[in-house]
Parts: structure tokens; C-alpha cells; sequence
């Protein structure tokens, strides 16, 4: 049985459990959030033993060398000593410095990074309140656009606890902590003729969006094609923005899909993943970026490989919500 | 002489071979369930293992290894008709890649060679 100590205090854990639910039984504080390894908030340090790599994916290899893993992630198999409040040193101080509607529920929030912060567009950060409330949110901004702050679009839930702080007034101003850049979801120059088909949901637009712009930016020749999906109209955003666009880029295709109707010009209507596959005969070449609601994203995923997409051009950030 | 694993190409193959083999696996209904509820991205990290491992690449995998990875599976009904299902559409893959019969046939050998760790006898 592994035995760890942090703290000040010794714990036995059975090798079944997670490191994160085997310290919250034992008492042990410790901040999480997703528990799915994407929003890291439950980020630790091994200050002694060596922690289980299968518990170190999606981290910068410095950090694995320094001892980081997930505790969420992690079964123990040896003894470790650990540190749980290192991970703080690696978050940028923050602040929100605007808000503003981009339809009637999603809010567009900007972020100022309060030290250097480099990033991709269409990468993740973890958002973390004064009070330790965390979620991530996908970066819709380029560092050199915005003033160098960070986008966010984030959907709201009138029950949500951050995105309905993060809708209200009082979240003007509030510092927060930024942990990350996170993610592999975002555009990487070199084979500029490749085709690019992004598929979104909701405020899975958030990431295509700097992906669509960082393509553009760098010279993309090949054919861009921009899926965002929504339940209904209202769920659509940025929809006069993407169609002048795709006005001035000719290889730039924007197309909507809707679960319940109208349909119209450049918007279908039923399941996005359906009709995004009855779209082609084979997604063989194709570099895939698939974001939003997570069941989508996963079962579009398959879908894709399966009609030919390589497993290693498809990136995709599935927007998992927290546990109660 | 060398293994299959490099004259096919290295890793660069086998990443080819993964995705084709993997879309094999999971449009068969004999097996296909057995790959249903666990993370694509990990489990394709495991078909790459799988795959360096039965073409002679550069592999740590030990008997014992075999039957814990597959332990899990062998308590929800993991049989020899599933094994002969795997090793056939190795080849299938393989003979896409270009592999002649006698590669083919020496990779189904060294999966063999593991039948009875992965089925836990
Ligand atoms: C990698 C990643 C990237 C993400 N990027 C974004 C992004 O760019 N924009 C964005 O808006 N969100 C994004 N999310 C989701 C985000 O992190 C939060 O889960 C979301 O904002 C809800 O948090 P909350 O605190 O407001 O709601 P919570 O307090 O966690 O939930 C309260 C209630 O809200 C409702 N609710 C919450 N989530 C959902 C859901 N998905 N579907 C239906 N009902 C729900 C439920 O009724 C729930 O009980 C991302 C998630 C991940 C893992
Ligand atoms: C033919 C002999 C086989 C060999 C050599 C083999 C090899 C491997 C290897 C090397 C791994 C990775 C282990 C790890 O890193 O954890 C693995 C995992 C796996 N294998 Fe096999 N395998 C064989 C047969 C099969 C069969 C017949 C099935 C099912 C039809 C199967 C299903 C799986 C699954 C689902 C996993 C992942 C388990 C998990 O989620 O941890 N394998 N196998």
C-alpha cells in the first residue's frame, strides 16, 4: 500500500483509488474542478518519489521533470511526498477588464494577463476565482490581437456558478488566476494547401474562431471550412463577422446547422455531426478541429476517423462540465 | 537481419498502420465493443504499442504485462475467436502497407507466440 505524506500529515492510500478522491476522504484539501485531467486545477508536486507517468499527460515536459502530475489521474503504486500548493507558482495573475454580450447567452469576457503570457489561439486556460472557484475556457484572441488580452466566450447558465458571475457586473475588475496555456487545439503553420474543416457547438466557436484567424493570418491556401452548429438560432454568434469573412476569403466556407428550424441560406438543419460527415466522401488529408459539447465532439471524432481523417490530424477539445 | 518493424519504415509506418488497423477494429462488430468505452486518444496510444510490439519494435512488454493490460477483458468474455479476429486484420493491414506473405505470416506468429498471456492461461 503506496503511503503518502504531505502537509505535515501520513496517509495510506489502496492502490484503487485516485489520489485526489483518496486525499479529499482523508480530510486533505485540495482545489478541483473538471476531474477529468483538462482543467488541471487539481495540479500537484512530487517533492520526493517519482509520480505515475499516466498521470503527467497534457503537462510540459519541464513540469513532468519537476514532479508535476494530476492527482485526479493518478494510482499511486510507490511512496510519495508531496507538495500541494506548488502548482500555484506556474498561474499568471489576471484580470477581467470587459464584458459584453454576443448574443443573449454567451458573454464575450477579457481577460489581462497581468505578466508575460504566451499562448496559441484556440488553447485553453483554467480560470481560477479569488475564492478557488475554477473552469477552463478556450482562447478565442491571438497574442498580438486585442491588446494582448485573452478572449473568452463563454456560455451562460443561469445556474452556473462561474459563467453566471462571469455574466453579472460584479466580475468586472475581479483578479484572477490563469493556469495554462492548455491544449493541443490550435493552428500550427507548414502545409498551407491542406484542407481544414472546423466543427463547432455553442461556444466551441470560441477556439475555431482564433484558429479561423491564426490560418488566415498565416497565408492558409487550402480550402477552410467553419461548421458551427446550435440548437437553435439564437445559439449561432459572430454570424455577420464569420459571413464577411467568408466574403473576402475565397477559400473560406461558412456553414450553420440547426437542430430546430428555420433553415435558410448556409444554414441545414438536424444533428451538426451528420451533417458534417454526409458533407464528403472521405476525410482522408484533412486537418480536423472539433470543439464544444462533449458528446458531439467525441462521437464526431469517431465518425471522422472512421471515414478516413488520420487520428493525428484530428484536435479536439471536448467541453466537459465540472461534477457538482 | 532486420525486423518487420523496420523494414515496413519505423514508427512512421506503424502510425499509418494504427489508424487503418483501429478503423478495422472498430467497424467489426466481433470486437468492436471491446473498444467502446475508453478514451480514442489513449487507445490509440495502446493499438501503437500493440503494433510495435508484434512487428519486432522497440518494446518493454513482458507476458505478465499482457495479462493485466487484458485481464479486464478477459472477465468480459476475451476468447481465442477474438484473438484470430486481431491477427486477421493485422494482416489485412499489413498487406495494405505492402508486406509480403511471409512477413505477414511471421507477425501472426509472434502474436500467437502471446495468445495465452492475453487470454490470462
Ligand atoms: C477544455 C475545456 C474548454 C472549455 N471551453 C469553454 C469555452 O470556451 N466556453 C464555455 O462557455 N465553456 C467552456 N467550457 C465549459 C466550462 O469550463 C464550464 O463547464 C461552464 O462554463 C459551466 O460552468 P459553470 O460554473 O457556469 O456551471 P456549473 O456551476 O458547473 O454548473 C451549474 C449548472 O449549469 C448547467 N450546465 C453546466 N454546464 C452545462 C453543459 N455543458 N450543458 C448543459 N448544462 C450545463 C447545469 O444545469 C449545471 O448543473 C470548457 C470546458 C473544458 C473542459
Ligand atoms: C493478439 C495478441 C495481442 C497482443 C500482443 C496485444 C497487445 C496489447 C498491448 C501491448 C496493449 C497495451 C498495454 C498497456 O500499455 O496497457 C494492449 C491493450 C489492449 N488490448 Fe490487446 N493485445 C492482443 C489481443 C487483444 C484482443 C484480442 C483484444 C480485444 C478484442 C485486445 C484489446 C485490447 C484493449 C481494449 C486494450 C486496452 C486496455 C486498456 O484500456 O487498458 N487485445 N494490447
Amino acid at each position: 500500500m503506496p503511503r503518502v505524506h504531505c502537509d505535515g500529515r501520513d496517509l495510506t492510500l489502496s492502490s484503487d483509488d485516485n489520489l485526489l478522491d483518496a486525499l479529499l476522504g482523508a480530510g486533505v484539501q485540495v482545489a478541483s474542478s473538471c476531474r477529468a485531467g483538462a482543467c488541471q486545477q487539481c495540479l500537484v508536486k512530487a517533492v520526493r518519489g517519482v509520480p505515475p507517468a499516466s498521470a503527467q499527460s497534457g503537462l510540459k515536459d519541464a513540469q513532468r521533470a519537476q514532479g508535476y502530475f494530476l492527482a485526479c489521474q493518478a494510482k499511486l503504486t510507490e511512496d510519495l511526498t508531496l507538495s500541494l500548493s506548488a502548482a500555484r507558482e506556474l498561474d499568471t495573475p489576471g484580470s477581467v477588464v470587459s464584458l459584453d454580450a454576443l448574443s443573449s447567452s454567451v458573454v464575450r469576457v477579457l481577460v489581462r494577463p497581468g505578466a508575460a503570457f504566451e499562448y496559441r489561439a484556440g488553447q485553453y486556460v483554467t480560470l481560477i476565482r479569488s475564492d478557488g472557484l475554477a473552469r477552463s475556457y478556450s482562447l478565442a484572441s491571438r497574442p498580438d490581437s486585442d491588446g494582448g488580452c485573452l478572449e473568452l466566450h463563454v456560455r451562460v447558465f443561469p445556474q452556473g456558478r462561474m459563467s453566471g458571475w462571469l455574466a453579472s457586473a460584479r466580475a468586472l475588475h475581479a483578479e484572477v488566476s490563469l493556469r495554462g496555456p492548455l491544449g493541443e487545439c490550435f493552428y500550427v503553420p507548414g502545409q498551407p494547401a491542406q484542407p481544414l474543416l472546423l466543427v463547432g457547438t455553442g461556444t466551441g466557436l470560441a477556439p475555431l474562431w482564433g484558429i479561423l484567424h491564426d490560418a488566415l493570418a498565416a497565408g492558409h491556401t487550402g480550402p477552410i471550412e467553419l461548421w458551427h452548429g446550435a440548437r437553435t438560432a439564437g445559439g449561432l454568434y459572430l454570424v455577420s463577422e464569420l459571413e464577411a469573412l467568408a466574403a473576402r476569403h475565397r477559400n473560406f466556407t461558412y456553414r450553420r446547422c440547426l437542430l430546430e428550424g428555420p433553415a435558410g441560406v448556409g444554414v441545414e438543419l438536424g444533428n451538426l455531426d451528420v451533417a458534417v460527415l454526409a458533407s464528403a466522401t472521405s476525410f482522408e488529408g484533412r486537418r480536423v478541429f472539433l470543439c464544444g459539447d462533449a458528446q458531439l465532439v467525441q462521437q464526431t471524432k469517431r465518425k471522422i476517423f472512421l471515414k478516413g481523417a488520420a487520428m493525428r490530424e484530428i484536435h479536439a477539445d471536448a467541453f466537459l462540465a465540472s461534477p457538482a | 537481419m532486420s525486423s518487420i518493424y523496420e523494414q515496413i519504415g519505423g514508427a512512421a509506418a506503424v502510425e499509418k498502420a494504427v489508424d487503418i488497423f483501429y478503423r478495422k477494429m472498430l467497424i467489426d462488430d466481433r470486437v468492436a465493443s471491446y473498444f467502446d468505452d475508453v478514451d480514442m486518444d489513449r487507445q490509440r496510444a495502446k493499438q501503437m504499442a500493440f503494433l510495435t510490439m508484434v512487428l519486432g519494435g522497440p518494446s518493454h512488454y513482458a507476458g505478465q504485462d499482457m495479462r493485466r493490460a487484458h485481464a479486464h477483458l478477459v472477465k468480459r468474455g476475451l476468447g481465442d475467436l477474438h484473438v484470430d479476429v486481431v491477427i486477421e486484420h493485422l494482416g489485412d493491414t499489413l498487406k495494405e502497407l505492402g508486406a509480403n506473405e511471409q512477413q505477414i505470416a511471421a507477425v501472426a506468429a509472434i502474436a500467437n507466440s502471446v495468445r495465452n498471456d492475453v487470454l490470462g492461461r
